[in-house]
């Protein structure tokens, strides 16, 4: 079981759920971020006030998944999400332990 | 005297159009602050309508209007508004009740401190504000109305021309507010932290509501309906569109990009500028008078860099250099042509009004930015004009208010 967590641009967000809800994932949480990386922020001027704005606002969107439909998952998160230009996100795979449905108490994969 | 219902009816209306300008200013700032000051800000302008209304009534109109005193100030006579009734008082306006005329003159003298308060946004503690628009309005503002409009007062009785309000209401402001913002010093995290505007659809709306009050600031002062009026009004629009694009094409120019921020000072600044002059100028003055404020002003929004005061919301950068801007400008522009209880200009053959126009400004820059920082000086030391560091960093909706503007 693993958890991938991935950063991407804002407007990729319905596309990706989409995808990810029509490949038969189940679910997903999502996030507003900000964050800086190579994409560079830009200037806002104010009556003349200069302010470099560097934290951009992303998506992040967490999804737990099987082992053997990590690859799938993440390559359904590329196809939607890239764009070819600095700042299309990152994604990072992380391993999870267990998963517990609240409602029945049930564990493992079968609650993804 | 016979009552007019036509002016009568063009003054209520004018008195109810600049009582909005008030809170259009409160939005106007409101936008510009951050997020946790947001109803601190608006609040600074909108109290005013309470305070400054019950020191109208009880002393402000007399001191402004009432009987003179060598030139000077007005007596008590009229305190509690004694004997300001529903005849008209032929010295200042023959045809509508004398009450009306003290209506929409209140307006004028409750939006007036609320523009200060743009100087020293984000920082100034409530219950000394308070006590600040009291003794600002009766100190500074009542002399200097009673000097340019009260019949006897000094600079009215030289000749000195204010249609609606340059010296009373903009230069006296603005230059408090330079005073005021030197006082009380720079906000915390001022040059290093980031302070953008929170909500500039709150502020482009607020302008809005300023260039539609305006129609009853600058037309109303004709103190009747007809064809002052209209002309007033009809030059009060130009400018104010002319300083618009100004101020755009020269933002554009200089910087890249051509903001709404920069479009909606200009208008506000085209609309200071041409307050004293409205009155007294044709259509093309009013043009080049909007067309200079806009460049004027956004030049003077950059000087407080250059000094290095924080002059937060521009009240300096506007109202004090649009106010000077405007009123120097009628003592080029205006002409007997236009309204002929007017004078001609420089450009009508009469420099000596310029001069006259120059002391004018002089003696109002003088004396309100020595009166505000006296009265600025003596409330730090008794009352403390700024609040706790730690208030200041929350922000005055929570130190000063109890409550958050936002909540989703």
């Amino acid at each position: 079981m693993k958890k991938i967590e991935a950063i991407v641009r804002p407007h990729a967000v319905d596309d990706i759920r989409e995808a990810l809800l029509e490949a038969g994932f189940h679910g997903m949480t999502i996030m507003e971020v900000k964050g800086v990386g190579r994409q560079k922020g830009h200037t806002e001027v104010y009556r003349g006030a200069e302010y470099q704005v560097d934290f951009l606002p992303k998506i992040k969107i967490e999804i737990v998944v099987p082992d053997e439909r990590v690859e799938e998952a993440v390559s359904i998160i590329i196809k939607c999400a890239k764009s070819g230009k600095v700042g299309d996100g990152k994604i990072f795979i992380l391993p999870a332990d267990d998963a517990i449905r609240v409602r029945t108490e049930e564990t493992g994969d079968d609650v993804l | 005297m016979k009552i007019d219902t036509g002016d009568t009816t063009w003054m209520l209306v004018s008195t109810a159009l600049v009582m909005l300008m008030t809170p259009g200013l409160a939005l106007f700032y409101g936008g510009m602050v951050r997020q946790k000051n947001v109803l601190g800000t608006i609040m600074q302008s909108f109290v005013a309508l309470g305070v400054v209304t019950v020191q109208w009534v009880l002393i402000g109109y007399s001191l402004s209007f009432g009987p003179d005193i060598k030139g000077v100030i007005g007596s008590l006579q009229w305190a509690g508004l004694n004997g300001v009734g529903l005849t008209p008082n032929p010295d200042y306006a023959a045809t509508i009740p004398h009450q009306a005329f003290m209506m929409f003159q209140m307006m004028f003298a409750i939006i007036t401190p609320a523009l200060i308060s743009g100087a020293f946004a984000e920082r100034f503690k409530f219950s000394t504000y308070l006590v600040f628009v009291l003794l600002w309005s009766t100190f500074v503002y009542a002399p200097l109305a009673h000097w340019v409009w009260g019949v006897g007062g000094w600079l009215r009785s030289l000749g000195a021309l204010d249609f609606a309000g340059g010296l009373v209401v903009h230069i006296s402001s603005g230059v408090s507010a330079l005073a005021a913002a030197i006082i009380i010093g720079k906000r915390k995290g001022h040059g290093h932290e980031h302070m953008p505007p929170h909500n500039l659809t709150m502020t482009l709306l607020g302008a809005t509501l300023l260039w539609f009050g305006w129609f009853g600031f600058n037309g109303g002062s004709a103190l009747a309906s007809g064809a002052l009026a209209t002309s007033a009004f009809l030059m009060t629009h130009i400018a104010a569109a002319a300083a618009t694009l100004s101020w755009l094409v020269i933002e554009w120019k200089h910087r890249g990009k051509p903001t709404l921020l920069g479009a909606a000072s200009g208008a506000v600044a085209g609309l200071v500028a041409i307050t004293p002059a409205s009155g007294f100028v044709g259509p093309l003055a009013a043009l080049a008078i909007g067309v200079g404020a806009g460049a004027v002003c956004y030049f003077g929004v950059n000087i407080k860099n250059f000094f290095g005061y924080d002059d937060s919301l521009d009240a300096v950068g506007v109202h004090g250099v649009g106010g000077t801007f405007g009123a120097l400008a009628t003592g080029l522009f205006a002409s007997k042509a236009i309204n002929a209880a007017g004078a001609d200009g420089v450009f009508y053959g009469n420099p000596s009004l310029f001069f006259i126009q120059l002391l004018s400004v002089a003696v109002a820059i003088v004396y309100a930015f020595c009166v505000t920082w006296i009265i600025l000086k003596v409330l730090d030391w008794t009352m403390g004009l700024r609040v706790q560091q730690e208030e200041e960093v929350q922000g005055l909706d929570l130190s000063q208010h109890g409550e958050s503007g936002y909540i989703f």
